[in-house]
């Protein structure tokens, strides 16, 4: 590869820092007593994990930070990150009634990062397993934000939990694939961490189907939970795709996890194909790196692109450019390393991109990340699981109550079931699904730790951010796509 | 534009706002200060024999990150000389004729009160206020609150001050007392010319929950203090209020306690005070406050045809009276406007477990939805027939006119208990069933 790292190393943080700083305590103060401290809070309603939001902003306003955590942390055991990562826009923040009211709602997102900054800072465990285990095992395969929360709810019920994933350290693509400037990665490690200390093993380096087969795993355990998220990047079908230069949008945001930032190669010129929120994170953290020009290349229009409308912002702030109805037809090279791309304009016809004849032009770029969509893991699990029962969109056929698929003990969460949503949506489907575990295991309905302040939502508080769509338009397209 | 200038039995003020007496009004300079900024009066900081203070003297109620909701203080009267005093009062009235200064007095035997009376006329001071109502360190001296408290000591005092009193008198009455009339009576029996309250509550505002001692720390020891600022409003007003209405009172009254703004002396005003006074209001934001309070006074008058401050002072006091005066027929039910609604469901919640169960949860759709409801949220409903009319989800409502509370028809001719009694007494009626 041609490419090389850009900045120094002062430089390079000081550009990927967090992109808001942590509530000092009396800004804590002021935020928390904006909540009305509402009865059967729509925030609630709106948060996948059903946090129950005014209770641990109330004690954040009385003074009670541990408090706080526990009551995040009993609903999200990933509450630190989700802090900083969700999209709260569109959940829990674009719900609460201050925003009718005042224009600008609490700012529940910043005051759960408050909260379990303060316990994580002040080592204070507020999660306990109990002493005695039930004598029930679960094997949970991949440490992601789904097998984390299946598993530190599965610990906290008693069971002999072990999570299995092929990577050198756990947290899946919270620890290696959200933007940098939203959430160092060290975040996500310490809440493994933290779920190591409530007993669950991590066997990190074990790739299912090579090193642990489907019949150890069912002679061995008494469920499993399947949370391998999706596969790689979709393929592009142009000539020079291969190019050494053409890289998986996640592999570049992986390096910036694994390396440190000042050895991070990023393109002078770089393109960015496709515009999700996987491709604004891409170009937005190739400019915080040093590019010169980082473009989002995407077939459709402005108003059709995926990304959330203030992920789009945030990569306008940062200076990306965009290229709207706009299609690569080939990435040419020089010497065997990519050199441009040849690029068309399309139009929409009846639904369908086409090129407009006779509009190419070539465009010189020294990297080209793909961001056109992940693979689902369909072929994977047809070979590893054999009768496991998959939907038109490759994702895991699951009863959504239980979380149960079609093969017997064998339960399944986050991206695989979803099809690729949040990590909190991820969270709840794992907490949800050790409840199914549970409810087959001891033939007992447990609702363990649930928040008790809702009335009158039909089904339980986990998942229902989705299952309640709030108003927000993006939130809806998100829903129908 | 209306009057604001007020002739307070004999005391004369270009406007009815004064400086209590306190640490603003410590000083000639502070005095300057204030009277530059648009106050009409001050109470000079009370003289007595110079006393020594503690460090450390002031701790706050603070409210959901509101700053001293209420102030508490453990501080004594004037700690500079009464020569300095009446030096610096002559000062300040050579230099402001229109203005009022009022010489605040705190001592104890009858020579000393005589003495003080007449040092206070010499020095030019417009009127005299006596402090019976210190609740802290003073009265342990038999001042204080110690009078106060003893309508009949009071009574004793303000004699032996009217033997010497040239200029008018003002009687400082405490709230520390089980019904303050009785103190504003004593007072008008011994002569005083007019009444001033109240004084501050005694209290204790926090313990450090760290130290376990109480704010203010004196080297880890604290003292019962007084509580004033925003918090004490509400009983100042009862007070006044009471004081206004008694008739056997019937004395000019000064209104103090809580007062911030022009709102706040406008309700002191029309439940009978004439002359207002303020300190913690001071203490937290300076003398400039003042500005919006002659605005805000002079334009609400002027809104609704008050020609002056006398004109409107005690318009309200006559809109209360015991309660068994009240109507028991009157009725009014809570009613929601669906279009302000932001679904906190405060009311309901506030109805289910604080009140009486009269709002139901119930499926939107034949309400519209308010603005950012969640869809399938339920909404809040009053069920009209069972609603006491207690005001409380109007009141815990965060949406101003969300919840109104709607006057209800009941054809029923005012029916107050006494008529009740009365009703019950001669056999006209059986008595009313208890509520189920
Ligand atoms: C670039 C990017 C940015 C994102 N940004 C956000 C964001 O800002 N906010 C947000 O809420 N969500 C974001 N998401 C989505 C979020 O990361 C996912 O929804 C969430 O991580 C899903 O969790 P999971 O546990 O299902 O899967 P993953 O996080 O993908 O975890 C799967 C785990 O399984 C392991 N694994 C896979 N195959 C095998 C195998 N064969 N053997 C052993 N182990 C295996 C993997 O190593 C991984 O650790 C982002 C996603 C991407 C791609
Ligand atoms: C620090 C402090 C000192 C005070 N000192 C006196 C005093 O010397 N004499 C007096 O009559 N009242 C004194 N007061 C009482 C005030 O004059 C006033 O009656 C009381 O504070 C209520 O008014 P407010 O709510 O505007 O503060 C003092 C109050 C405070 C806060
Ligand atoms: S909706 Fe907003 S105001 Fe109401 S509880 Fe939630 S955060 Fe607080
Ligand atoms: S207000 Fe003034 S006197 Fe009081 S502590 Fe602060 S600096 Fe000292
Ligand atoms: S308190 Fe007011 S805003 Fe809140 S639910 Fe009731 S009517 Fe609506």
């Amino acid at each position: 590869m041609l490419i090389k790292p850009l900045l120094d190393a002062g430089t390079a943080a000081r550009n990927m820092a967090e992109k808001e700083a942590r509530y000092a305590p009396q800004e804590a103060l002021i935020e928390s007593n904006r909540c009305l401290f509402c009865f059967d809070a729509p925030c609630i309603m709106a948060c996948p994990t059903g946090i129950d939001i005014p209770s641990f902003i109330k004690k954040i306003a009385n003074g009670n930070p541990t408090g706080s955590a526990r009551t995040i942390l009993t609903a999200n055991v990933l509450g630190a990150s989700c802090a900083r990562v969700c999209p709260t826009e569109v959940l829990c923040e674009g719900a609460c009634v201050v925003l009718d009211l005042e224009g600008d709602p609490v700012k529940i997102g910043r005051l759960q990062r408050y909260a379990t900054d303060y316990v994580f800072e002040h080592q204070i465990d507020v999660l306990q397993a109990p002493a005695k285990k039930n004598g029930k095992k679960v094997a949970i395969l991949g440490a992601g934000p789904a097998g984390l929360g299946c598993a530190a709810e599965l610990a906290q019920l008693g069971y002999d939990t072990t999570v299995f994933d092929k990577k050198k350290e756990g947290g899946g693509l919270n620890t290696y694939g959200i933007a940098y400037y939203k959430m160092p990665p060290k975040i996500s490690l310490d809440e493994v961490k933290m779920i190591e200390r409530l007993g669950v093993k991590f066997q990190y380096g074990v790739e299912i189907g090579k090193d642990l087969t489907m019949p150890e795993l069912e002679k061995n355990y008494d469920a499993i939970f399947l949370a391998l998220g999706l596969g790689g990047a979709n393929r592009l079908g142009i000539p020079g795709e291969d190019l050494p230069e053409v890289v998986d949008a996640l592999e570049f945001i992986e390096w910036i996890h694994t390396k440190p930032l000042h050895e991070v190669p990023v393109g002078r010129r770089v393109a960015v194909l496709g515009c999700g929120n996987t491709a604004i994170d891409a170009v937005s953290q190739s400019k915080r790196l040093g590019a010169d020009v980082a473009t989002i290349i995407y077939r459709r229009g402005e108003d059709d692109m995926p990304a959330y409308g203030f992920e789009y912002e945030l990569a306008k702030n940062d200076g990306a450019t965009f290229h709207f109805h706009t299609i690569p037809t080939e990435v040419l090279a020089e010497n065997g390393h990519v050199k441009a791309l040849r690029l068309a304009k399309t139009e929409t016809r009846d639904g369908k991109v086409q090129i407009i004849p006779g509009s190419e032009w070539t465009e010189e770029f020294d990297l080209v990340l793909k961001a056109v969509g992940q693979e689902k893991q369909s072929s994977a699990f047809e070979k590893l699981f054999p009768s496991l029962k998959l939907d038109r969109k490759g994702r895991v056929e699951h009863n959504p109550e239980t979380m149960a698929t079609s093969v017997p003990k064998l339960f399944v969460g986050g991206d695989c079931a979803n099809g690729g949503r949040e990590v909190v949506n991820a969270v709840a489907e794992g907490k949800k699904a050790a409840r199914g575990i549970n409810a087959l295991l001891t033939k007992q309905n447990v609702t363990g730790p649930v928040q008790p302040s809702r009335y009158g939502a039909k089904d339980g508080a986990l998942g229902s951010g989705f299952n309640h769509p709030i108003r927000v338009p993006e939130l809806l397209a998100a829903m129908n796509s | 534009m209306a009057d604001l200038s007020i002739n307070f039995a004999g005391v004369k003020s270009p406007n009815p706002f004064w400086i209590a007496s306190g640490p603003p009004s410590n000083t000639a300079y502070q005095s300057h200060r204030a009277f530059e900024a648009g106050w009409g009066g001050i109470v000079w900081k009370t003289i007595g024999d110079p006393i020594v203070n503690v460090s450390s003297r002031y701790s706050a109620l603070n409210l959901g990150g509101q700053r001293m909701v209420g102030f508490n203080n453990i501080e004594l009267i004037s700690d500079r000389s009464p020569e300095t005093n009446f030096r610096e009062i002559k000062e300040v009235k050579d230099r402001w004729p229109n203005h009022a200064v009022i010489a605040s007095l705190m001592v104890d035997t009858r020579e000393r009160w005589h003495e003080f009376v007449k040092r206070s006329a010499d020095c030019g001071a417009d009127g005299i206020e006596l402090n019976f109502g210190c609740p802290h360190g003073m009265c342990e001296r038999g001042m204080g609150s110690a009078v106060g408290q003893n309508p009949d000591v009071a009574e004793t005092i303000v004699g032996w001050v009217m033997e010497a009193a040239e200029i008018p008198v003002i009687v400082k009455l405490t709230p520390n007392i089980t019904n303050v009339v009785y103190a504003a009576r004593a007072a008008k029996r011994a002569g005083a010319d007019a009444i001033s309250l109240i004084n501050t509550i005694n209290s204790i505002t926090n313990v450090n929950l760290d130290t376990l001692t109480p704010e203010p720390s004196v080297r880890g020891l604290s003292s019962h203090g007084g509580y004033c600022g925003p918090a004490v409003k509400p009983i100042a007003l009862n007070m006044v209020q009471s004081c206004a209405a008694d008739p056997e009172v019937g004395l000019p009254i000064s209104g103090i306690g809580g007062i911030g703004n022009w709102r706040d002396a406008a309700e002191f005003l029309a439940l009978g005070s004439l002359s207002l006074q303020v300190c913690t209001a001071v203490m937290h934001y300076g003398f400039r406050i003042v500005e919006d309070m002659n605005e805000g006074l002079s334009d609400y008058l002027d809104s609704k045809g008050y020609k002056s401050v006398a004109d409107f002072s005690g318009a309200a006091v006559k809109s209360l009276s015991d309660w068994q005066y009240l109507d028991l027929n009157y009725k009014r039910v809570a009613r929601i406007d669906y279009d302000k609604c932001i679904g906190c469901n405060l009311c309901y919640i506030s109805c289910e477990d604080g009140a009486h169960q009269c709002i139901d949860l119930v499926d939107s759709a034949p309400y519209g939805l308010g603005p950012g409801r969640v869809p399938g949220k339920p909404v809040p409903k009053v069920r009209e027939e069972d609603c006491v009319g207690c005001n409380l989800c109007s009141i815990v409502c965060p949406v101003d006119d969300c919840i109104t509370m709607v006057e209800i028809e009941t054809g029923r001719e005012k029916f107050s208990w006494n008529d009740y009694q009365a009703r019950l007494a001669k056999g006209e009626m059986q008595p009313i069933p208890a509520h189920p």
